[in-house]
């Protein structure tokens, strides 16, 4: 098969916009997720993430603005994009009078590439892969929601894909269950599957992500490496030391601006490292020794994705419409 | 990367849809229950003294004479509100069952294809239409041979025709009656691709073939009646004729091809472009 020109990019959106009424759900995002990255797509509650991830598969049309799978336009050309990709949209949904195995089947005959042949032996490994393998047999009805959304991961990887998207793929998962989703996101991606994963948990886009964008209220409002997204964050040092006074003078002739906490028995010593004052950790640690402070403890406390986050996206609550 | 043309057509996804059409307790409950309204004719008969001609349903003064006719009789009993009422809840519910599930989304990102699922779709609730209407018929054919005489049937027209030449007959009625059943499909289809609730579209559907026959039954709205797709719902009798009269066979025909490519087209316009948010 023919590469298209400029096939780096696995999904590229270009003002991309849709409205429901009045109400612009997605507004002028301009996406772009490098092939073979693991790329989390990250944002507050009705920021737009499954909105976006509906218009990239086909299902709804943009208002205006322009979608790119894999080189090729949507929904222009979906019959040569969705087959390879595999899509979990806003948690799963099966047939609930269907067996799991008799769903994936159902599922994986309406792909025209698909080989009927070897439907039932990819079906019972895709469904080992998620760990169901023993559920099979059971009606969905009476499966539990992290059933369901493994069942609808094991519909993923019902054939090779090159593109994964996956709308909040823990949702509903056990401990056991989302290490495994990690671990099965990773391996996909060593494996050169580009993977685009929305979530709100933090935590776990920093686990596993490569790449990240940061959706609020409709907007793109950053995206990165992982790293350059953090580095606009401010790191800081935090000592604990008895001898607050000479700790903060110490760390006054470094050039940093540092603030003491006294509360209770802990004594607390931070300044903020910014780009043009930002001496070596092995340096105030020499200085600090040098001038007598007794150090207890010393962190260089990197900025999170989560004051990232926050900074970017409000610390509100509420829904923002 | 080129896939065998028939699988383009989407042939294991129809034989997939059918066979999820039949593991459904719903739609066996359905066939049971229109097999019930031959018993339940075949037995009513049975049990009563023979009923005097002109009263009832038609053919029902047959039966008692021949056990084939308890199939004819099923059929006209049947087609007014029980196939109607059958088809409307699996035509109704193609689209917007898997809609209301979720599944739509995921059907179509597999890629079932929009056109290809509308097409499959539709002929799945074909197949069911051919099932109503044997299950009718069959049912009818073996309670009328269990309960009552069978032997050589007088038809409409006088003439009497052996068992052996009658069957051809009966399947040629099953037939038309399936015809019969086809436009009102494709109403149901399109009402399925307007909405995410399947109980609407399966209601609106029944509700309208119930008033196709109200308004077909008024004599001021002549002029209408031809338009009118349950118009020809009962002129399966004909065949019951020598010669056999075709022509209410063409004319239902061309009329539910008609209403085929008006609301399969409606459809197809509709779903091409419906946002799938469900
Ligand atoms: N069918 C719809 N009609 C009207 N508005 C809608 C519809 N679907 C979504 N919206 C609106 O679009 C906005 C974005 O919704 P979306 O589902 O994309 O959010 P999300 O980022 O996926 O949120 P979550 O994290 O809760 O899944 C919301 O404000 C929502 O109210
Ligand atoms: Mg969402």
């Amino acid at each position: 098969m023919t590469q298209p020109a400029d096939a780096e990019l696995a999904i590229e959106t270009r003002e991309l916009t849709k409205r429901f009424g009045s109400q612009t759900a997605v507004n002028s995002v301009d996406l772009a997720v490098p092939l073979g990255s693991v790329f989390g797509f990250l944002g507050p509650n009705g920021s737009g993430k499954t909105t976006s991830i509906r218009m990239m598969l086909g299902l709804i049309a943009p208002t205006s603005g322009s979608v790119r799978i894999l080189g090729r336009e949507s929904p222009a050309d979906l019959a040569g994009i969705l087959p390879r990709v595999g899509a979990l949209v806003e948690g799963p949904a099966f047939a609930p009078f269907l067996t799991g195995s008799q769903n994936l089947a159902r599922l994986d005959s309406a792909d025209p590439l698909a080989s009927t042949r070897t439907r039932s032996a990819r079906v019972a490994a895709a469904l080992d892969r998620v760990g169901l393998a023993h559920a099979a047999g059971k009606k969905v009805h009476a499966y539990s929601l992290g059933m369901k959304q493994r069942l609808g991961l094991a519909n993923t990887f019902l054939m090779p894909r090159e593109l994964l998207v996956l709308d909040e793929p823990t949702n509903g998962l056990d401990p056991q269950g989302t290490r495994e989703v990690r671990n099965l996101v990773r391996s996909l991606a060593d494996e050169g599957t580009t993977v685009f994963v929305s979530s709100h948990l933090l935590a776990e886009i920093e686990q596993m992500c490569t790449h990240a964008a940061v959706m609020s209220a409709g907007r793109l409002v950053a995206q990165g490496t992982l790293d350059e997204l953090r580095s606009v964050g401010i790191a800081r040092v935090e000592l604990t030391t008895p001898d607050v006074g000479a700790a903060c003078a110490v760390l006054a002739t470094l050039g940093l601006l540092p603030e003491a906490y006294v509360a209770d028995a802990a004594h607390l010593v931070t300044a903020p490292l910014t780009g043009d004052r930002r001496p070596a950790a092995h340096e105030m640690v020499a200085a600090l020794v040098a001038a007598g402070v007794r150090v207890d403890s010393f962190v260089i406390q990197e900025s999170s994705l989560e004051d990232r986050f926050v900074a970017l996206t409000g610390e509100g609550f509420e829904i923002v419409q | 990367m080129s896939a065998a043309p028939p699988r383009r057509l989407g042939l294991a996804l129809l034989g997939t849809e059918i066979c999820v059409l039949f593991q459904r307790k719903r739609t066996w409950a359905m066939l049971l229950a229109l097999a019930a309204v031959p018993v339940l004719i075949a037995i009513a008969v049975r049990i009563s003294s023979s009923p005097r001609p002109g009263r009832g349903p038609a053919f029902l003064d047959q039966v008692s004479q021949n056990g084939l006719f308890v199939a004819v009789t099923g059929l006209v009993v049947a087609i007014p509100l029980f196939l109607p009422l059958t088809v409307g809840v699996v035509a109704g519910d193609t689209i917007a069952g898997e809609a209301s599930n979720g599944m739509l989304r995921y059907l179509l990102i597999a890629p079932a294809g929009r056109v290809r699922l509308l097409w499959v779709k539709y002929v799945a609730a074909a197949v069911f239409c051919v099932a109503a209407t044997l299950t009718v018929v069959i049912a009818g054919l073996l309670i009328g041979l269990i309960l009552f005489p069978v032997g050589d049937v007088t038809l409409l027209s006088g003439d009497t025709i052996t068992v052996a030449e009658a069957i051809p007959r009966f399947l040629a009625i099953a037939a038309y009656v399936t015809v019969s059943l086809l436009g009102l499909s494709a109403i149901g289809l399109f009402f399925s691709t307007l909405t995410d609730v399947p109980v609407g579209a399966m209601a609106a559907t029944i509700v309208l073939a119930v008033v196709s026959q109200i308004l077909g039954a008024l004599p001021q709205l002549d002029w209408l009646h031809p338009w009118l797709f349950s118009t020809y719902w009962l002129g399966f009798t004909d065949i019951l004729r020598q010669p056999v009269s075709w022509e209410s066979f063409g004319d239902n025909a061309l009329l539910q091809g008609g209403y085929i490519l008006v609301f399969g087209a409606l459809a197809y316009g509709r779903f091409l472009t419906k946002d799938i948010l469900s």
